[in-house]
C-alpha cells in the first residue's frame, strides 16, 4: 500500500492541505471556541516539513514518531497533544516497517484513534474530532473486510468523516474550548473533525 | 488589524524578552523558549509553575517572583504551551522540594501539563502534583464536560499557595492550600469590544454599539448569551447573582478581584468596584481585601470580570503575606 516515498508523500500533501485550509480551520474555530486550529495546525505541520528532508533513510514507524513529536512541541492546544499522540501512536505500530499494506494501515489508525481517545477523555457525541474519526475507522475496516479493496476502503473512510463532520453540526460540544458556549455550538461544524477529514482525504487521494 | 507589533510570529517571544529586560531584579528568560523563571532561584522549598496562552498579561509572567511562582510558561497567544516547554520549566526551578503544576481547567493546557508532569516524574525523578483552577460560573459545571473555565481566580491561587510555599511548607500542604482556594474562589466576567488574536487577524466575535457578550471567557471566544447594554449596576448585579448563588458566601469575609480584559479604563473598574462593594455590604459579607487592576487579560478586550474569594484565617494570613513580582507587591 505505502512505502516510505510514499509515506513522505503523504506527510507533504497533508502538510499542503492544512496550509491551504488554514484560514477556514481558523474561521470554524473562531465561531464556537478561540480561532486558533488552522494557525496552529499550520504551525505544526510547516515545523514538520522542515525535518522531512530526515525522513529518507528512516523507517515509517521513525518518521510518524518523529511527525508526533514535532506536532507535540509546536502546535500547542488540545491539537498538538491529541495529533502529536495519534501520529506517535501510529508510529509505533508501524516500527521499524518500511512498507506498510492495508492491514497495518488499519492498525495504525485504530492505534491513534485509541490515542486521541484515552489523552482526551472523549468518545463520539461530544462533539470533537473523534466524531469523524471512530465512524471513519469503522467504515473503513468494514468496507475492507467485504471487499479487500484499500482504494475503495479509504474512500470510504472519507465519506463517513464527511458524515461525521455533518453530525457534528447538530450537536452541542460537551468537550473542549467550544463546550463554553453550550448551545450555541450547535449549528456549527468542528474544526477538528474537519482537519482530521482533510488529512484522510489526503491519504485516500495518494493511495 | 490596527496592532503595535513587528511581526505576528515573534509577538510572544519578544513580549517575554521585554518583559525580562524590564524586570532583571525578579525575572529571567530561559534559552529553552518562552519560560520565564525568577532570577534567583530559591532553594529547598516547593516550587510553582503556571502558565498557559500568551496574551493575559501580566499573566503569568508578571506574577513571578518572591511569594508567588517560580516560572511561567508562555505558549502561543490563548494557546496553551506545548509539553517540552513545561517540562523545562518544572526541571529549571525544582529543587528537590517538589513541583506544583497551577492548570488553568481547559483541555489542551491539562494534556499539555500533565504531559509535561509525566516527563519529569519519569524521566528525572522529580515529585510533580497539580491542582486544576475552574472559577467561571459563567460555564455550567459536569462531570460529563470539559467542566468549568480557569480565568482570574487563578492570581489567588498563585498568591495564596506562592506564599505557603515560600514557608518551606510541603508539597502536599502547598497543593491542599491551592485546592482550598480554588473551592472558594468563583468568577464571572463580560465583554463590550472582542479583541483580535494578532495571527487570525479578525475579532472572537462580533458586537454592535449597544450590545455585551455576558459570561465570556478570557480568549476572545463567545460568551454564554449576547444581550442589549446595560448600566454598569445592571451589569455587576447580573454577574454578582450568578457568582453568589454559586457558593454560600453569607456572613463570611471575602477578597474582591475587580478584573480588567485589557482595554477598560481604570475608571470603569472603579465604578464597577462602587456598586461590587455596595452589594456585598447589603447582603452581609464583609470585604477583606480588593483588588482592581488588570491582572489576567484578554489582549485589548474591553470588558472586566468580578472575582470573589471566601476566605478563613490561614487564606486570609497567605493572602497577606509578602509577596515581590514584577505585577503584584505585597509588604
Amino acid at each position: 500500500m505505502a512505502d516510505v516515498s510514499k509515506v513522505i508523500e503523504i506527510i507533504k500533501r497533508i502538510g499542503a492541505d492544512i496550509e491551504a485550509n488554514k484560514e477556514f480551520l481558523t474561521e470554524l474555530d473562531n465561531i464556537i471556541a478561540d480561532g486558533d486550529h488552522g494557525i496552529n495546525m499550520d504551525r505544526g505541520f510547516k515545523a514538520v516539513d522542515a525535518i522531512i528532508p530526515t525522513f529518507e533513510d528512516k523507517d515509517i514507524g521513525t518518521i510518524l514518531k518523529q511527525v508526533g513529536m514535532k506536532l507535540l512541541s509546536t502546535v500547542g492546544g488540545a491539537s498538538g497533544p491529541l495529533y502529536g499522540t495519534a501520529f506517535m501512536k501510529a508510529g509505533a505500530v508501524a516500527a521499524g516497517k518500511t512498507e506498510v499494506d492495508m492491514n497495518d494501515f488499519i492498525a495504525m489508525l485504530e492505534a491513534g484513534i485509541d490515542g486521541v481517545v484515552k489523552r482526551g477523555k472523549a468518545t463520539t457525541g461530544e462533539k470533537t474530532m473523534l466524531d469523524s474519526m471512530i465512524p471513519a475507522l469503522d467504515a473503513i475496516k468494514a468496507s475492507y473486510a467485504a471487499d479487500q479493496d484499500a482504494k475503495k476502503a479509504l474512500d470510504a473512510g472519507v465519506k463517513a468523516a464527511e458524515e461525521g463532520i455533518e453530525y457534528t453540526k447538530t450537536i452541542k460540544a460537551t468537550k473542549g474550548r467550544a463546550s463554553y458556549i453550550g448551545d450555541r455550538s450547535i449549528g456549527h461544524q468542528d474544526p477538528g473533525a474537519t482537519s482530521f477529514t482533510i488529512m484522510l482525504k489526503g491519504i485516500a487521494d495518494l493511495i | 488589524m490596527k496592532k503595535i507589533i513587528n511581526a505576528v510570529d515573534q509577538v510572544e517571544n519578544q513580549m517575554i524578552e521585554g518583559m525580562c529586560k524590564a524586570f532583571p531584579q525578579y525575572v529571567k528568560k530561559l534559552d529553552a523558549g518562552n519560560i520565564v523563571v525568577r532570577a534567583q532561584k530559591k532553594e529547598g522549598k516547593v516550587a510553582l509553575i503556571s502558565g498557559g496562552g500568551s496574551g493575559h498579561e501580566p499573566a503569568h509572567g508578571g506574577f513571578v517572583g518572591k511569594g508567588m511562582l517560580d516560572a511561567a510558561v508562555a505558549g502561543a497567544v490563548f494557546t496553551s504551551p506545548t509539553p517540552d516547554q513545561v517540562y523545562e520549566g518544572i526541571k529549571a526551578i525544582d529543587s528537590g522540594a517538589g513541583v506544583l503544576m497551577v492548570i488553568k481547567n481547559y483541555t489542551g493546557d491539562v494534556m499539555n501539563f500533565e504531559m509535561a508532569g509525566d516527563m519529569a516524574k519519569d524521566m528525572d525523578g522529580i515529585e510533580v502534583k497539580q491542582v486544576v483552577v475552574n472559577d467561571d460560573v459563567a460555564v455550567e459545571d459536569s462531570t460529563w464536560t470539559t467542566g468549568r473555565r480557569g480565568v482570574a481566580g487563578t492570581i489567588f491561587v498563585h498568591k495564596i499557595a506562592g506564599a505557603l510555599a515560600e514557608t518551606g511548607a510541603s508539597l502536599d500542604e502547598v497543593q491542599a492550600v491551592a485546592q482550598k482556594v480554588i473551592d472558594n474562589v468563583r468568577t464571572m466576567g463580560m465583554a463590550i469590544k472582542p479583541c483580535i488574536v494578532p495571527a487570525a487577524g479578525t475579532p472572537g466575535f462580533e458586537l454592535a454599539d449597544d450590545e455585551m457578550e455576558i459570561g465570556i471567557g478570557i480568549h476572545g471566544e463567545p460568551g454564554v448569551k449576547k444581550a442589549k447594554l446595560e448600566t454598569a449596576d445592571e451589569i455587576v448585579d447580573q454577574l454578582l447573582e450568578k457568582i453568589l448563588a454559586d457558593i454560600d458566601y453569607a456572613g463570611s469575609e471575602v477578597a474582591v478581584m475587580i478584573n480588567g480584559c485589557g482595554a477598560t479604563p481604570l475608571m470603569e473598574l472603579f465604578v464597577v468596584n462602587n456598586r461590587v462593594a455596595d452589594v456585598l455590604a447589603d447582603k452581609g459579607i464583609k470585604v477583606y481585601k480588593t483588588l482592581v487592576g488588570e491582572y489576567m487579560t484578554s489582549l485589548e478586550m474591553e470588558g472586566f470580570s468580578i472575582t470573589l474569594l471566601r476566605l478563613d484565617d490561614q487564606l486570609k494570613e497567605l493572602l497577606d503575606a509578602e509577596a515581590d513580582t514584577p505585577a503584584m507587591t505585597v509588604i
